[in-house]
């Protein structure tokens, strides 16, 4: 539905109106074409031609890329002492971030959902999302000031400081999913539970978090995979710490290794599949 | 609710804490950003305008918030274009594959940003044989903007139903009339809020841009990214941080006013 009104004649005009309008395949095919040929040919198709890549090698001498088949890329991958402990600890990040995310969000998600005067909880949701509007870059910069040795806080560059900074980054994803979940939990739950004897600690336990569960997934479907593709905040906070970004950073850059930084980046994707895989039964896709 | 007077107060403190911890850190770069002393040494030496001003008058820096803008605007015009029209084919139409499509849009933000930059690199570079340049940039902008739009104009059609349209239609207006004059002003708060939200995903990206932009084009981010490191420059990157963070008000107030007056209201 493109609004080409003004300079076609009105005589086609009119036709090509009552044609569309007779022809409901037609109008969708048209609606569908740009999109789907955007996203769905150009997109898929370069990412499965990565997928292909990851199966070629580097000549050593020329540096050109080696159209044959190979599972070289991968068994180096899994046999590399240094991939399995940058992969592991990619996975570490990625999950101590989520924890970390998790136990700061959810108090901070009830106080907004359940302890707030309507007119609270709209500016407290504006706070939340205000930082989401600020650059990624300057937050991490901003942690880079903090945490720099002469710094606010002081403590240097390296792991603690990825994971500090990956948490902070991410933690608006994880308490807007978990107070909109909050916000669907009927208060008349909380004040049953309490009639029925249950203090703070078990109506958590029995009520509120099995009923915020798929809430909490879907943040940290956000915040496992911001973590675990990330190669940016390593190098602005992390020191010399790599995790797998990094590695498939070097593998284009410096040693312009294509097909095993293809080889690399399918490492994230898989795992994320998995996890993707793996939550869908607990209905965090439907409350994204 | 049954919950102690003290864990009320624990959870409330909770809060502010945590919202303390959200915003301490841009706090103190805006101080920092006035800082006399040329590191990040605190407390802040001494009161300056200095830097702002170096800011101001630096032609690289300005070149890549041009750089920029006009990659935002492009990405933005593009993920329009096909965020409504992918909308309107899946809310009001019923075919094969429909819920095939809303997983096609949402990939490009699901994957990692490095996945989606080198498989568009690759392309462009062995596949389609495209000089890397402000052009590509713009095209993988989009390719992770369509989402934002689509969202948007779904949630929107969804809500607005068909009545009005019908309507149209039973008093003689055709298809492009229909669409002038009922559907488009509508729809216009959501493409609003859709294009607000893919120009300030545009804006910031750095990761995809990396791998499409070529050696030339240079966006504030990556203008940010390379002058991170240059102890020299610090406190420049520091002021550019710091006007991001007070420009990061706009989006916030026009969203805030957008929510405010929906169309469906009136």
């Amino acid at each position: 539905m493109t609004t080409t009104t003004t300079a076609a004649p009105a005589g086609v005009r009119r036709r090509a109106a009552s044609f569309l309008h007779r022809h409901s395949g037609v109008r969708l095919s048209l609606l569908l074409s740009a999109p789907l040929a955007w996203l769905g040919l150009a997109y898929l198709g370069a990412l499965a031609a990565l997928f292909v890549t990851a199966f070629w090698s580097t000549d050593v001498f020329t540096g050109d890329v080696v159209r044959v088949f190979t599972w070289a890329n991968f068994t180096d991958l899994v046999t590399g002492e240094v991939y399995r402990t940058v992969a592991l600890r990619s996975l570490g990040v990625a999950a101590a971030v989520t924890l970390i995310d998790l136990v700061v969000a959810f108090p901070m998600a009830f106080a907004m959902a359940k302890l707030a005067s309507p007119r609270a909880q709209r500016w407290l949701v504006i706070a939340v999302l205000t930082p989401l509007w600020a650059s990624y870059l300057v937050k991490a910069y901003a942690w880079r000031v903090m945490l720099s040795s002469d710094g606010v806080l002081g403590w240097g560059y390296g792991l603690t400081a990825t994971v500090v900074t990956l948490s902070y980054l991410w933690l608006p994803y994880m308490i807007l999913p978990i107070y909109a979940g909050l916000e669907r939990l009927p208060n008349s739950l909380l004040d049953a539970a309490g009639d029925l004897g249950a203090r703070g600690w078990r109506t958590f336990r029995t009520v509120v978090w099995p009923l915020t569960f798929p809430a909490a997934v879907a943040g940290s479907i956000f915040t496992f995979s911001l973590s675990l593709g990330d190669y940016i905040t390593v190098k602005i906070v992390g020191g010399k710490t790599q995790l797998i970004g990094n590695v498939v950073y070097d593998n284009i850059g410096a040693a312009n290794n294509l097909p095993f930084a293809a080889a690399v980046a399918t490492v994230p994707v898989v795992i994320m599949l998995v996890y993707l895989a793996a939550v869908r039964r607990t209905g965090a896709l439907e409350s994204l | 609710m049954n919950l102690s007077r003290t864990s009320r107060t624990l959870l409330r403190a909770a809060l502010a804490a945590g919202l303390a911890v959200v915003y301490v850190p841009l706090a103190v770069v805006l101080l920092n950003s006035f800082n006399s002393d040329r590191t990040f040494s605190w407390p802040p030496a001494g009161f300056t305008l200095r830097w702002w001003s170096a800011a101001w008058s630096s032609a690289g820096l300005r070149d890549a918030l041009w750089t920029s803008v006009l990659a935002g605007l492009g990405a933005t015009a593009i993920a329009l274009v096909l965020g409504t029209m992918a909308a309107f084919a899946v809310q009001r139409y019923a075919f094969f594959g429909r819920e095939t499509v809303s997983l096609v849009i949402v990939l490009p933000i699901a994957l990692p940003g490095i996945v989606t930059g080198i498989a568009l690199s690759n392309t462009f570079h062995t596949v389609l044989g495209l000089p890397l340049g402000l052009l590509t940039v713009i095209v993988g902008h989009a390719t992770f903007c369509v989402v934002t739009v689509y969202n948007n104009v779904l949630a929107r059609l969804r809500r607005m139903g068909l009545n009005l349209e019908e309507a149209s239609a039973d008093l003689g207006a055709d298809t492009f009339t229909t669409f002038r004059l009922v559907t488009f002003p509508m729809m216009r708060s959501a493409l609003l809020a859709g294009g607000l939200l893919a120009f300030a995903l545009s804006f910031d990206e750095i990761i995809v841009t990396t791998f499409t932009a070529g050696a030339g084009v240079r966006t504030l981010p990556i203008w940010i990214f390379e002058n991170l490191f240059r102890p020299n420059q610090a406190p420049v990157v520091n002021v550019v941080a710091a006007a991001l963070i007070l420009l990061s008000v706009i989006p916030i107030w026009l969203a805030q006013r957008l929510s405010g007056g929906d169309p469906q209201t009136h």
